[in-house]
């Protein structure tokens, strides 16, 4: 199946060794625009909502906000602030629960009836003029980070480690987990804050050139990116294959300039930063403003979803209430924040979007246990190997993983290099979690290496 | 016949070079090791469960021959088979309560609610890797019996309810189940430790009971009958002092709504207050 697949992609496309073929879904929301929704009654902002320390609040339970308002503080250079997506009142600060599964500190805004879409609160200014740590200063007070998932803070990644300079920037548009659209809909939708945003992110870097990478899947993107190219010929837009995880940071790079980041090492080591399309097309709106990142372009989808569509989405608006907005269907089963290969399920409607949800995905509910299928020995196909994007050898890995071995997965076999992303428990015949092992693994190895610090 | 005598000769003219090598190796290299530590290591347990804080049997029993420890520090031995080891090395039995492995949970499926259903590998640490594991107290025992697999002395089962139980008499306070659980719901403790607090929810009042019927709301009514300092209430939970130990009784635990708060006797019998909600229902609380 994957064979037929790659023989009807376009086989001119960039891309990288290995990965899937899954079925994409994007026909439902891919031409859907961004709508706005009502504000949800209540806000559940959770103040680690991204990579570093969580931020620090800055307001006390009674007090009123107004959208776009700091509402909490950067704790450290790894860390943003957090700024009031509506109108309302702070109702509390309490522990509240996150998709991850522990609660969490969160701030629960009371969001006024007939609040105002508009924000009020910012101040103007030419990105473009300031000097570049001027810029790292303004995107770091914007709360931006990493809007394809991770939650990296985008300030962070805008200055190059010492004796590092970054050469190339690269900007994100593949978009490879299924049923995700939001990406798609920004490039179509907001090119010119856009390239606004890859210029700022080219002055603050000193990089001399950016390229976007698009999936040859929204070809029609790849077009209207094309035409609106700004002059200088700085910025270039190219296709990538349309293959799973295209869109990881180190795929994208290999795909695009066939250099691969060292073991170990980070992007800026070889002179490249990697962008989201959504986070500078974010950048591009909000730093001439002086804006806060209040709101994000969420993919609403899957079988289970009476109306599927792409969203701007107050952070801080509940599962539950996004689910009420576009209607459940009597199947819907398992609700997934994310995409259906790296997103996480979860277990409560009243987790809120973070600034790290790119979708929300309802699966039909299974007929039978998924959990019944039956997990068989391994049978050595290589399957897995042939899937690895960093080429690891996962049915080793799993292996290792039921005997407990966790310390040497991580020792002689380079556990830490997997991000799993997913593609060998997808494409393993015999039904074996390996990601879910591998993901077993790396937990227990946190836990021992912190258990030997204290 | 000649080739014969000569093979015959050369290989026992080598074997008795070899085993002279071997006799002067023996004298110059010899390492004197006291034979008691085998006698007294035939006399351990030899489960290896490091309960003593050793590495293991023969560990401990070298560290007792060297009188660095007391025999009393071996919790898993009879006490009998202990005397037996003071009276051949000829020192103390000395102290070394029993530890057991106890349970900072009670939330049955009988009991607690379960938000999701969790679908995929039937292991606690990969549950609660996906949203917490689905229950609805994000602190409680999610029952697919990680610990259960990891005992080796086959001291734990899951009960009806998919709790873990602890067999107190094959207990070997090893800490294998402590540092598997991925709620850290499990702790070693004395067997004088009586008085229990079987919960490790920091949420309060309704909203924890809510999720759990045998919550600790943090009400507060243990740490008010109790001997003062014996009990606080910390992050809205019950914590109880254990350095005072001797002030504690069943006095603690009369008033608790909930029964979270127990008092486990020696014979294995869990004590609840008389205000501690009676529990009739038998089967799973529904996904809800």
């Amino acid at each position: 199946m994957a064979l037929l697949s790659s023989l009807f992609q376009s086989g001119s496309s960039k891309t990288f060794a290995h990965g899937i073929y899954p079925v994409e879904h994007k026909e439902l929301t891919a031409d859907k625009p961004v709508r706005r929704l009502p504000f949800a009654p209540e806000l559940i902002i959770p103040l680690a909502q991204h990579k570093g320390a969580p931020a620090v609040p800055l307001v006390r339970p009674g007090q009123e906000v107004v959208r776009g308002e700091p509402i909490a503080r950067a704790e450290g250079f790894v860390s943003v602030p957090m700024h009031a997506p509506a109108t309302g009142v702070i109702r509390s600060i309490e522990q509240a629960p996150t998709a991850e599964g522990p609660k969490a500190e969160a701030l629960v805004l009371r969001v006024y009836e007939a609040a105002s879409q508009q924000v009020l609160y910012g101040a103007e200014c030419d990105p473009l003029a300031l000097a570049p740590e001027a810029i790292v200063r303004a995107v770091q007070e914007a709360g931006l980070v990493g809007l394809g998932g991770a939650a990296f803070p985008s300030h962070v990644k805008l200055v190059a480690p010492k004796g590092r300079v970054i050469e190339t920037l690269l900007v994100n548009g593949c978009e490879c987990e299924p049923y995700l659209t939001c990406d798609h809909r920004i490039m179509l939708e907001q090119h010119t804050t856009l390239m606004r945003g890859i210029h700022i992110a080219l002055h603050a870097t000193g990089a001399r050139r950016a390229i976007i990478g698009v999936e040859d899947n929204k070809l029609d993107a790849l077009r209207h990116l094309r035409a609106h190219l700004p002059s200088d010929g700085r910025i270039s837009a190219e296709a990538v294959r349309s293959k799973y995880p295209q869109g990881a940071e180190k795929m994208l790079i290999k795909a695009l300039l066939g250099r691969e980041v060292p073991v170990g090492g980070l992007p800026a080591d070889i002179g490249v930063a990697v962008y989201n399309v959504g986070t500078l097309a974010q950048m591009g709106e909000l730093l001439p403003k002086g804006q806060g990142l209040i709101e994000r372009v969420v993919t609403v989808s899957g079988p289970g979803v009476e109306r599927p569509g792409n969203f701007l989405v107050p952070i801080g608006t509940p599962v539950r209430f996004l689910l009420d907005q576009v209607g459940l269907k009597e199947t819907a089963g398992e609700v997934i924040l994310g995409g259906p290969m790296m997103g996480m399920a979860v277990a409560s409607l009243d987790v809120p979007v973070t600034k790290a949800v790119s979708g929300v995905v309802v699966l039909e509910r299974e007929d039978q246990d998924l959990a019944a299928r039956h997990i068989y020995p391994c049978i050595k196909c290589g399957d897995c190997l042939r899937a690895c994007p960093v080429s690891l050898n996962p049915s080793l890995l799993g292996e290792l993983a039921a005997a407990r071995q966790y310390q040497t997965m991580a020792a002689e076999h380079h556990l830490d290099q997997c991000f799993e992303c997913g593609c060998c428990a997808y494409v393993c015949p015999s039904n074996i979690p390996l990601t879910q092992y591998f993901r077993i693994a790396k937990a227990i190895n946190r836990d021992i290496q912190r258990r030997k610090e204290h | 016949m000649v080739t014969l005598l000569t093979a015959v000769g050369f290989m026992a003219a080598l074997g008795l070079l070899l085993a002279l090598v071997l006799v002067l190796a023996n004298q110059r290299l010899y390492v004197y090791e006291d034979p008691r530590i085998d006698q007294v290591e035939d006399l351990l347990p030899k489960a290896n469960c490091g309960a003593c804080g050793e590495a293991g049997c023969r560990t401990f029993a070298e560290l007792l021959v060297k009188g660095e420890v007391e025999p009393g520090k071996c919790t898993v031995n009879a006490k009998a088979t202990n005397q037996r080891i003071a009276d051949f090395l000829g020192v103390a039995l000395g102290s070394g309560e029993r530890r057991v492995a106890r349970l900072a949970c009670a939330g049955g499926a009988h009991v607690a609610r379960q938000r999701a259903r969790y679908a995929g590998l039937a292991s606690c640490r990969a549950a609660a890797l996906v949203s917490g594991g689905g229950k609805g107290c994000a602190w409680g025992c999610l029952g697919l019996g990680d610990c259960v697999a990891v005992c080796t002395f086959g001291a734990l089962s899951l009960d009806a309810h998919g709790l873990p139980v602890v067999d107190e008499s094959r207990c070997t306070a090893c800490g294998d189940c402590v540092d598997v659980c991925p709620k850290d719901l499990f702790s070693l403790h004395p067997l004088s430790h009586r008085l229990w607090v079987a919960c490790k929810s920091r949420d309060a009042g309704d909203e924890a009971e809510h999720e759990c019927e045998v919550v600790c709301t943090a009400c507060g009514r243990c740490a008010q009958d109790s001997p003062e300092g014996l009990i606080r209430i910390e992050n809205n939970l019950a914590v109880i002092d254990y350095s005072r130990n001797a002030l504690a009784s069943t006095v603690a635990i009369e008033r608790c709504p909930t029964g979270a708060i127990v008092w486990l006797e020696p014979d294995g019998r869990v004590l609840k207050g008389r205000d501690a909600r009676r529990v009739v229902r038998k089967g799973a609380l529904p996904i809800a």
